[in-house]
């Protein structure tokens, strides 16, 4: 089965379906998914790690989650805080920021909204001594849609290596299937109606200071080592 | 014909402290070298084979292209820089660029917030238009001004690989470092 290419700004018309009948609650939503609480540097805050900075190595370094978490990611927080500063979107959820920002003429937002969300979804993919293999409804599940587990990572390595540029590679729920995806630069499943069970972050700044230009052993570590296969399995249920 | 990875017109240190020798390593050793790898095995046995790399950059799409076009945007990116470069460009390009941006230093920081502002990875360019007009452009990915029928004068790399390992997320002490290397006299010749 191919990865499906995203493009930005797909099914504009189902995003704002879903944005009026409300956005879907996700297994992390207690931490970024609820309405934030207003505090003077703004009302998005970036999630604690749910994990130490160096509980990842040695797949992922941390000099890296250093960078990665405490820049990249902080840094995405700051901008979108700067960017709906005194607008109607200050109140809003961080969901509903992306959904309604996943238009063409407000793409700084939506980088900056997606970028913070992406991230967080990403650290909660990741878990230390993870990697392994699924069990139960999703183990099932992976198999019926990829005809089995070595199937699902070949595909999900593909297109994690082959996504061109920054971007990010995914398991998604898409109708009452599994489907591997690639998203460019901040672009997230959740504005082409699909639900994210993991991701893994092929941006440069999310391998370079490990591995360089070797991302495709990046991938395999971060498969093989960290995904944090409860997360998704909370996922593929709530 | 198989393309080759073009010599880089310096020493790998030789751009330093503003780029160091290890990211060139990597930049010219590894991605440029990679994408050149990539092209020839992805021309092997197609129309492509025996085509001049700019007709292979105006003709394909996808794969092809994104390798294609990161070859040449590489090589021009590495014709933009030379040791001990910077100061001012002269004749012809220093006053299209005063017409058009009001004075160098305009330029420069309208340049840099192209460069800076390009969301993830791409490129920041000064192009001239058929008219001898010149202008900035943002490309995102393998982008280049050619397919939008633009000449290319110079150009800022902005992936990540560019300036990770010297300046981790700090993009814009990258650009600021860059106007160090700018070499205006290969700017002037692609101008002409």
């Amino acid at each position: 089965m191919p990865s499906t290419l995203l493009t930005p700004h797909q099914n504009r018309r189902q995003f704002l379906t879903t944005l009026l009948v409300g956005s879907s609650a996700l297994a992390f939503g207690g931490l970024i998914g609820s309405r934030p609480a207003h505090a003077a540097d703004g009302p998005f805050k970036l999630p604690p790690l749910p994990y130490a900075d160096n509980a990842l190595e040695p797949a992922i370094s941390a000099r890296t989650i250093g960078f990665h978490y405490g820049k990249h990611h902080q840094g995405y927080v700051n901008n979108l805080n700067k960017l709906v500063a005194g607008t109607p979107l200050a109140e809003q959820s961080l969901e509903v920021v992306i959904k309604a920002t996943a238009t063409p003429d407000q793409t700084a937002i939506f980088n900056n909204a997606a970028q913070v969300w992406n991230h967080t979804f990403y650290w909660n993919s990741l878990k230390p001594k993870g990697g392994g293999k699924p069990s139960g409804a999703l183990a099932e599940t992976i198999d019926k849609s990829f005809g089995g587990f070595e199937q699902f990572k070949t595909e999900f390595a593909k297109a994690a290596t082959s996504q061109f540029g920054s971007g990010w590679a995914w398991l998604v729920k898409d109708g009452d299937k599994l489907a591997v995806v690639r998203t460019g630069n901040a672009d997230t499943p959740l504005v082409h109606d699909q639900k994210p069970l993991l991701t893994v972050d092929v941006w440069e700044h999310a391998y370079y200071l490990d591995y360089q230009n070797r991302r495709a052993d990046y991938v395999t570590a971060v498969l093989d080592t960290l995904i944090n296969w409860d997360f998704a399995a909370q996922n593929l249920v709530s | 014909m198989v393309h080759q990875l073009p010599e880089l017109p310096y020493a790998k240190n030789a751009l330093e402290p503003h780029i160091s020798a290890e990211t060139l390593e990597y930049h010219y050793g590894k991605h440029h070298q990679t994408y050149v790898t990539n092209l020839n095995n992805l021309i092997k046995g197609t129309e492509y084979e025996e085509l001049p790399l700019e007709a292979i950059i105006q003709k394909s799409s996808g794969g092809l292209f994104n390798n294609a076009a990161q070859v040449w945007n590489h090589t021009f990116y590495w014709n933009c820089l030379k040791p001990n470069g910077g100061g001012e460009p002269t004749g012809a390009l220093a006053e299209a660029i005063d017409k058009k941006f009001g004075s160098l230093a305009a330029f420069k920081e309208e340049f840099t917030k192209c460069a800076v502002g390009t969301f993830g990875s791409g490129w920041g360019w000064l192009v001239k238009n058929a008219d001898g007009s010149v202008e900035l452009m943002s490309t995102s990915n393998a982008g280049t001004p050619m397919t939008s029928g633009k000449t290319a004068l110079l150009t800022c790399d902005v992936w990540e690989h560019a300036y990770y390992i010297d300046y981790r997320n700090a993009r814009p002490k990258y650009v600021e470092a860059f106007w160090n290397l700018v070499n205006w006299d290969f700017v002037a010749t692609q101008y002409a």
